[in-house]
């Protein structure tokens, strides 16, 4: 079963990603509760580790962790003064001295919460390391899909966006495809790396193409500075071209539904009348992104093993 | 498997009801169940003044199958129309601080407020009184019940903890390797139900 840690939705079997849903559907009573709280985690510490500021995930990390009775401290050293490898290790070896239970890890370099967990006696869970992994949003995109279809074998999801910079596209395109859907991707050529047929998924440099059928489409946010011509000539040619609107939306299933990792740029990436309740699931994303932390905080926080090898 | 410590069947279809046993006897068969369970609830009726107020709680998975049967006991001799609810007791287990493997949750339905509620709680086997401590601890954050009581369908007595058991099934004396579990015939909790004791086989002594 699981590991230690959750770095990221690569490492997982299918049966530990069966396990971390079945056991967020379950956390998902709790927050229906008048009060909204369980002892399950009470004298533990969780520390949120965010050298990326991401008011978003921090925040659901400790609504979640809180809900479990866990004490949560934030972490939130300048990462401008923490560039050095040796000074981040030397941050998460002063919080081990802590003794913390369990250690949250946002970086925006890929690869740091790795290090960070071989270095730690917590277990270690990554909020998101540069453009590698983001295991928690594929995971409450799973349980949304999950809630809204009934299963995820056999679905058609079309990821669009800046995939070559995404992390949530990453970690979407494991967890997707790990529990039998069929993940297409659609971008500009640019924004699409290389190799991205590998992991198993279809590329495709039309929208309408890509969305032909689709179950579920799933936007991305799309980087102001990242557009400053590089990528792709301008933000308005990228809106009509890869944006998502309710006419777009036709060349989808009749019940597609649109999520969102949020923040939205708004008339962006999604139209602004698209971003807002149905057929639009995003605000339900973020419902199921604390239940899902609640999850996978039960199942990993101070469980201190041994450095588990192999 | 790590479930040794609560011995309580499961529901889960894929999974036997208990680890293969050197030797293994049932206490209890289905017919003994159902004429346990109708006598427990005429002992509920004449223990309790308001029985409007029951709300019978099962906690799982053992407890589903009796508290249902017990609701249609009490409609047909009092006519009553109890609500039961689902209470799952995992997320307030006193042994969760170990280093081993999370217990799977199981589901909480709580259909009705428990405030003034007289609660029945409902457990197919009571031992050590940690899964009752549990569960009256999570009543509490569902409200403030004006009573809580406790149906066992066995008790093995090993009472750890200062808590009574108000109707009991049977009292079963194990020794407590000895493991006690009730279960459907086909190994869920459907159908014909029966309760086993299990002793552990020489191997499994100690491991």
């Amino acid at each position: 079963m699981m590991g230690r840690d959750l770095l990221g939705i690569e490492d997982l079997e299918r049966a530990d990603i069966e396990r971390i849903l079945e056991t967020a559907e379950r956390m998902q009573e709790v927050g229906l509760r008048d009060v909204k709280k369980v002892p399950t985690l009470r004298g533990r510490t969780i520390v949120n580790l965010f050298f990326e500021s991401s008011t978003r995930t921090r925040t659901s990390f400790e609504i979640a962790g809180k809900r479990l009775s866990a004490d949560v401290v934030n972490f939130s050293p300048s990462s401008s003064s923490l560039k050095k490898e040796e000074s981040i290790l030397d941050t998460a070896r002063v919080l081990d001295a802590m003794a913390p239970d369990a250690v949250v890890v946002r970086h925006a370099v890929a690869g740091v919460p790795k290090r960070i967990a071989d270095v730690l006696g917590a277990p270690v869970i990554n909020a998101g390391d540069g453009a590698h992994e983001h295991p928690t949003q594929a995971l409450l995109d799973l349980l949304t899909v999950l809630q809204e279809k009934g299963r995820i074998d056999g679905l058609t999801v079309a990821i669009v966006g800046d995939i070559l910079h995404s992390r949530v596209a990453r970690s979407n395109i494991y967890a997707f495809t790990k529990l039998g859907a069929e993940v297409r991707v659609a971008a500009p050529p640019t924004m699409i790396p290389a190799a991205v047929e590998t992991l198993g998924v279809k590329a495709f440099a039309s929208l309408r193409e890509a969305l032909d059928g689709a179950d579920v489409v799933m936007m991305l946010r799309i980087q102001r500075e990242r557009l400053a011509g590089a990528y792709v000539p301008s933000i308005r040619e990228y809106s009509a071209t890869f944006g998502l609107d309710r006419t777009k939306l036709r060349y989808a299933k009749d019940d597609a539904i649109v999520m969102h990792p949020g923040p939205v740029n708004r008339g962006v990436e999604i139209a602004h009348d698209l971003a807002d309740g149905r057929p639009s699931v995003i605000l339900d994303q973020v419902r199921n992104g604390v239940a899902l932390r609640m999850a996978v905080l039960y199942l990993l926080a101070g469980r201190r093993s041994p450095a588990q090898e192999g | 498997m790590r479930d040794v410590a609560r011995p309580s069947a499961r529901s889960d279809p894929e999974r036997p009801a208990a680890p293969p046993a050197a030797s293994e006897r049932v206490v209890l068969d289905d017919t003994a169940i159902r004429r346990a369970l109708v006598r427990i609830a005429h002992e509920i009726v004449e223990r309790n003044d308001s029985i409007d107020r029951l709300y019978l709680v099962a906690i799982p998975n053992g407890g589903v199958p009796l508290a249902r049967q017990l609701a249609d006991n009490l409609r047909e001799i009092a006519g009553l129309e109890l609500p039961v609810g689902v209470l799952d007791t995992t997320l307030y287990r006193d042994d969760l601080a170990g280093s081993g493997e999370r217990p799977p949750l199981r589901r909480t339905e709580m259909p009705s407020a428990v405030d003034d509620r007289v609660v029945v709680l409902v457990d197919d086997v009571a031992n050590t009184g940690r899964t009752i401590r549990a569960a009256m601890d999570a009543l509490m954050d569902f409200g403030r019940p004006r009573g809580v009581q406790v149906v066992a369908l066995v008790d093995r007595g090993h009472r750890e903890l200062p808590i009574r058991i108000d109707f009991v099934g049977k009292n079963i004396p194990t020794h407590a390797r000895e493991q006690v579990v009730l279960r459907g015939r086909e190994g869920g909790l459907e159908g014909p139900l029966e309760v086993v004791v299990a002793s552990p086989s020489e191997r499994g002594v100690g491991a």
